[in-house]
Parts: structure tokens; sequence; C-alpha cells
């Protein structure tokens, strides 16, 4: 049985994707130093004997249910639905898990599979914070040291979490160059384990990086989609007809996508356009960028002809980050996901009435989500099932767009 | 005739010396600058000398490197343009010319068109750090096609049976890389890590160069004796970004270079 296979118990009868080398179709793969390739085989191996060890299924499960607080509730949204016109729309609330995002539900199994492999120390990179501040989490409840990397940029206008993380005894490593932002963190958060690779761990927050990273955060996170099916189907009797998420590298997409692949769901991901697509300031790399190497595997990327990265944008840290996935860009390829934009005005519109029509404050990244639901709503009948992944919070958040509303009188 | 790598290690093992293999980051400080850098080291006897062609993201390179690299691109550099500056080189140099760069660069350009014009530009070999065996099977064949010598790394930890795999494939020689670490971290050298490369080195059909953190003349003294070359980056680089003029880096880097192949003799 291969890893996917094991991994992925609900994908039913698909080709089983990553291969072998970690191939989705023409991308993913592994494109990292030499040093590193140990290292990941390492992680590889622990992963497959973790999967054929029902130990470590019930330690993260019991962690997933006690300490993140799953399963998160899935909530129909009828002020919102009501108010768009069209399809009904459910919410899966990540919002509520511990640490306020999905990024704990890849950190406590990344954790548990760094404490498997013996190592004692953990980094991550981190842009919005949360993925950091799940890190920070997880490390503290492990007792392992923990130096999350994060952007000077992004330490500015997400203080709150840079406080959370060293709270939660993590170091905050400052990084100047490039954009200050996440794909700066990242790139100095593989140094660090090139650097450090026989005693540390790198939890990579999203979908991102050489095999088998996309395939093992894939996995982890693909309990949002297993559970958001399970409850609609106990609850509705019916599958969702579009499943909706934002897509910086694709993390809570992938996993709410990844359990409905093999359903009749139109998959919808949507990517940040920030200060619009014809200003050249947007992070959305499947739709106006195109296939390289970036962060050790081959995905859609913002690049210029000579093959430099481009610098993302986003008002959401989050989603600031010029490469997509390598699942995510396979999707697109195939047709089975379709991937739309929303800008920055849209999505603190979006914000807005999530608050005031639901009284949740969603995260800035998930507010692209519901942004796209204005266009996408009306197109469905009034009986269908439109499921939106709430990733994360928008406590994180309220400064910012309350400054940006300010700008805008 | 382009130089053919292997040559220029076997003649400097005839003169009893471990190669010397300086790099230079392409177009830093700037293209003309640079191909001074580049004349210089190969009138110091420079067996093979590494040109850096700069990208955005640089994963296996430290601070020295990242910003040469940062500072090169704001100056106008690009693969093309670095690569004629290689061309101009390699018109009045002995050494070899390698080019060193990371994959996307060389994808954005297509594995085909990068090699032909590397090879047309009189580069004989080509490093790609972030392109492990498995994924360049393409690339490899472009090589082929071209007449490069693909050149791969290895690592402390690289299993016998992966480095076998990798001599396999590879041109030119290996690049040994000498610790865990990005280039400029500084490098120590107990007897172990000593052993470890002459272990490779018996093992291996190229020759063997080591390199990432090699700045002092004490250290390519003691790896003379246990590789067949000894790579100097960040050292280097490190003396551009201290130079107050172009002219004031060129000197200082030749004397830094002129002080580690003189180290390098057995």
């Amino acid at each position: 049985m291969s890893a996917s296979q094991a991994s992925s118990p609900k994908s039913g009868g698909a080709k089983v994707l990553p291969d072998e080398l970690g191939h989705f179709g023409p991308y993913g793969g592994r494109f990292v130093p030499e040093n590193l390739m140990p290292a990941l085989e390492e992680l590889h191996a622990a992963y497959l004997t973790a999967q054929q060890d029902p130990a470590f299924s019930e330690e993260l499960e019991d962690l997933l249910a006690n300490y993140a607080g799953r399963p998160t509730p899935l909530y129909e949204a009828k002020n919102l639905s009501k108010a768009l016109g069209g399809g009904r729309i459910f919410l899966k609330r990540e919002d509520l898990t511990h640490t306020g995002a999905h990024k704990i539900n890849n950190a406590l199994g990344q954790v548990l599979l760094a404490k498997r492999m013996g190592k004692k120390r953990i980094i991550a990179e981190t842009g919005a914070g949360q993925h950091g501040v799940a890190t920070a989490t997880v490390a503290a409840l492990m007792g392992l040291e923990c130096m999350v990397y994060m952007g000077t940029l992004d330490m500015e206008r997400q203080a709150l979490n840079v406080t959370r993380m060293q709270m939660l005894g993590a170091t905050v490593a400052p990084v100047t160059s490039g954009s200050c932002s996440l794909k700066d963190a990242t790139t100095q958060a593989i140094r660090d384990w090139v650097t450090n690779v026989k005693d540390t761990h790198y939890i990579i927050g999203s979908v991102v990086g050489p095999h088998p990273y996309p395939m093992l955060v894939r996995d982890f996170q693909s309990v949002i989609g297993n559970e958001a099916r399970a409850q609609l189907l106990e609850r509705e009797g019916k599958l969702p007809k579009a499943a909706v998420a934002c897509v910086g590298a694709g993390s809570n997409a992938i996993g709410l996508f990844h359990p409905l692949l093999n359903d009749p769901v139109d998959l919808i991901g949507v990517e940040a356009a920030g200060h619009g697509l014809e200003s050249g300031e947007h992070s959305a790399s499947l739709t106006a960028g195109r296939p390289g190497v970036l962060h050790g595997s081959s995905l859609y990327l913002l690049q210029d002809p000579d093959g430099q990265i481009i610098e993302a944008y986003s008002m959401a840290a989050g989603l600031d980050y010029p490469g997509v996935g390598p699942e995510h860009s396979y999707l697109k390829d195939i047709e089975r996901a379709t991937y739309a934009t929303v800008d920055d005005k849209a999505a603190v519109q979006a914000f807005m009435d999530l608050a005031r029509y639901e009284g949740i404050i969603p995260a800035l990244e998930s507010s692209h989500a519901l942004a796209h639901l204005k266009d996408l709503a009306p197109r469905y009948a009034k009986d269908d099932i439109i499921l939106v992944c709430l990733s994360g919070r928008g406590d994180k958040d309220v400064s910012q767009v309350a400054a940006y509303l300010e700008k805008q009188k | 005739m382009k130089p053919v790598i292997r040559e220029k290690f076997a003649a400097a093992a005839e003169q009893g010396r471990a190669a010397f293999v300086p790099y230079v980051t392409g177009g830093f400080p700037n293209a003309d600058t640079c191909l001074e850098l580049i004349t210089a080291l190969d009138e110091l006897g420079s067996e093979v000398i590494e040109v850096g062609l700069p990208f955005s993201d640089p994963l296996a390179d430290g601070p020295t490197i990242q910003l040469s690299s940062q500072r090169a691109l704001e100056a106008g550099a690009t693969p093309a343009n670095v690569l004629a500056t290689m061309e101009r080189a390699a018109a009045k140099t002995q050494a070899a010319l390698v080019a060193m760069t990371y994959v996307n660069p060389v994808l954005a350009m297509g594995y085909g068109e990068f090699a032909k014009r590397a090879s047309g530009s009189g580069v004989s070999g080509v490093i790609i750090p972030d392109l492990p065996p498995e994924e360049a099977g393409e690339w490899l064949d472009a090589c082929q096609t071209h007449g490069l010598d693909p050149v791969f790394m290895a690592a402390p930890g690289t299993p016998m049976e992966r480095l076998d795999r990798i001599l396999a494939v590879g041109g030119g020689f290996l690049y040994y890389v000498s610790m865990d670490g990005v280039t400029g971290t500084e490098l120590e050298l107990p007897p172990e890590r000593l052993a470890a490369m002459q272990k490779v080195r018996a093992r291996s059909s190229l020759p063997v160069a080591v390199g990432f953190g090699v700045a002092t003349a004490a250290q390519a003294k003691a790896l003379a004796p246990v590789a067949d070359g000894v790579v100097v980056g960040s050292a280097l680089v490190r003396q551009v970004h201290q130079a107050d003029s172009p002219q004031a880096a060129v000197e200082a880097v030749s004397r830094l270079a002129g002080e580690l192949r003189q180290a390098l003799v057995r």
C-alpha cells in the first residue's frame, strides 16, 4: 500500500497521487540541495511507518479532539445565504479550533512525527502568523525548542501573533531579505534546516516544499473535508454542489478539496488579487503565473521572464506567497478545480459582511473565499449546498481592517 | 575547443596540487568588474572558475552570496548577460568555466536552450544545487547534446548507494559539500570530517572538489591532501562586498585567491 492510499481512505478509486517521487502530474517532486535528501527520506519513512502504527493515529485523533477542539462545527450561514441569494452556504468552522485556524491540524500531525524521529528542535516559517502560532503551540506542548521565521513586514502587520508566539516560548526570527514576507521566511527556514538538519524538524505550514511535504500536509489537513463531508451527509443527507476555499499556497483548500475529489462537487479556490491583477500587485499564482520551481517543488509561480521570483502581494499576509502547491497546480491543469480571484477591497467587504450578518469575524484570508460567494452563490439553486472553509478567525486582522476602512473614508 | 574540466584537475594533480576552484557571483559588483575578477583568477592559475548566475531565492547560499546575488540582480544581471560575460571571459582564459545557478532560471530558458547557450558561451560545466539526479532526466539529455558537464553535489549525509547514483550521472567533478549548511558557514575540519572526504574520494570515479565554508589558507592546506580540488566562494565574494572600489575588489580577491591557491600544494 502506498503512502497516499493509506492516508486517503476516502479518495475512492481515482489515481493515487503523488507518485513515489512526489509528483502530481508534472508538478511536485524534490528540488532541494543534496544535504536535505537524507532528511526528506527520513521524514517520508517516518510518515509511512506512523501510518501503519495505530498508536500514531490514536494519539493524533486524541489531540485533535481534546486539544484542538475537533470536530469543528459546520454552520449554516442563513443570513448570509439569504442576503446573497442562491445556494445554502455552510461554513466549516476551522476558526473555532485551538489557536484559531486550520494550521493546528498540520502542526499537531507533524510534531508527532518530529517526536517519533527524535528531533529536539522545531522550525517553521509563517506569514500571517497562524502557522507560527500553531507550531509554537505544539512545540510548547511537546517541550521542544522552537524557532519561527517571519518577514519583518509580516511581523509589523501581525504584531499580535508575534507576541503570541513569544509567549508560547518560541523565538521569532525576523527575516529582512527580499519582500520581507512569507516567501523569504520560507527560504530562510530552509537554510536553517540545511544547516541543522540532524536534530531539527521543519514544520512546513502549507502544501508546498519538497516531497513528502505536499502529501503529508494535505493528509493532515484532509480532516477538514472528511469531517465536513460526513457532517453534511449526516445532517442533510447529501453532498455539497460546491466547495470553496481561499488559496495562498493552498493548505486549507486542499484539505477541503481532497476528500471531495471523487464526488460530483465543484471545487473552487480563491486567490488574492491584491490591488487587482492588472496592477501586478497580487498573489494569484495559478491565475497569472506559470510553472516553475520554488522551495523544493515544481508548481505555478509568479516569476519574471528570466525565472526570478516576483514578490507576491495581498493585504492578507497568509495569502502573500508567490506559488501555489503542486496538487492545486495539477488540479488546475486537469480542470478538476477552478480558481477565481478576489481583491483586497472585496475581501474587506466580505469580512465586514460576515461580521454583520452572522456575528463571525473571519480571517482576511478566509474573507477571500467568502467574497467570491457574491458571484458564486446566485449561480446555484436554493436547495444546493455551498461548502465554504472558514479557515481562520479574524481577531488578528481587526486593527488592519479598521485602518483600511479609515483610509477609504 | 573548450577546456575539459577533468583535464584541469589532472593537470593540477600532476603538479602536486589540489585544483583551485574559485567562485564569483556573475554581474557583481557589475558586469565589467566581474569579467576582471574572472580574468584575474585565471591569471593566478585557477583550474576551474565558477560563475554564479544570480537567482532571487538562492536556497543553498548563505548571507554573503545571497546579498551579492541580490545586488547583481539590482544592477541588471540576467542569465543571458552573465553568460555573455562568461563568453567574453572564455575568449581569453585558460581555466574551465562552470556556471552555477538554480533550477528555476534554467527552466525559464528551457533545459535545452540553456545548455545550448551555456555551451556556446564557452562554459564547460553547470552546477544546479536544487536539481538532484532524480529530477534531472531532461537536463542530462540537454547536457549530453550540447557537450556540457552536469556537475552534481554530494553531502556528508549522502548514503553510499546514493553517492554511486550521483556519480553515475554526474560529469566534470563531484562537488562535495563540506558540511550541513549553506555557503559561507564557518568550517571546522576535525579528523573524522577529513576521513569522510577521503572515503568519498576513494569511491569516486570523478575528481572530488570540496566546497562550502573554505575561507583560509590553513583550511585549504588541510583539504589539499584529501580532495582533488577546493572550492572557495563566500570568502572571495566577501572581499568584493568590503572593497570600496571595483579596483580594490579585484586586488583584494586576487590577494586572497593567491594565498589560497598557494596553500593547495600537497
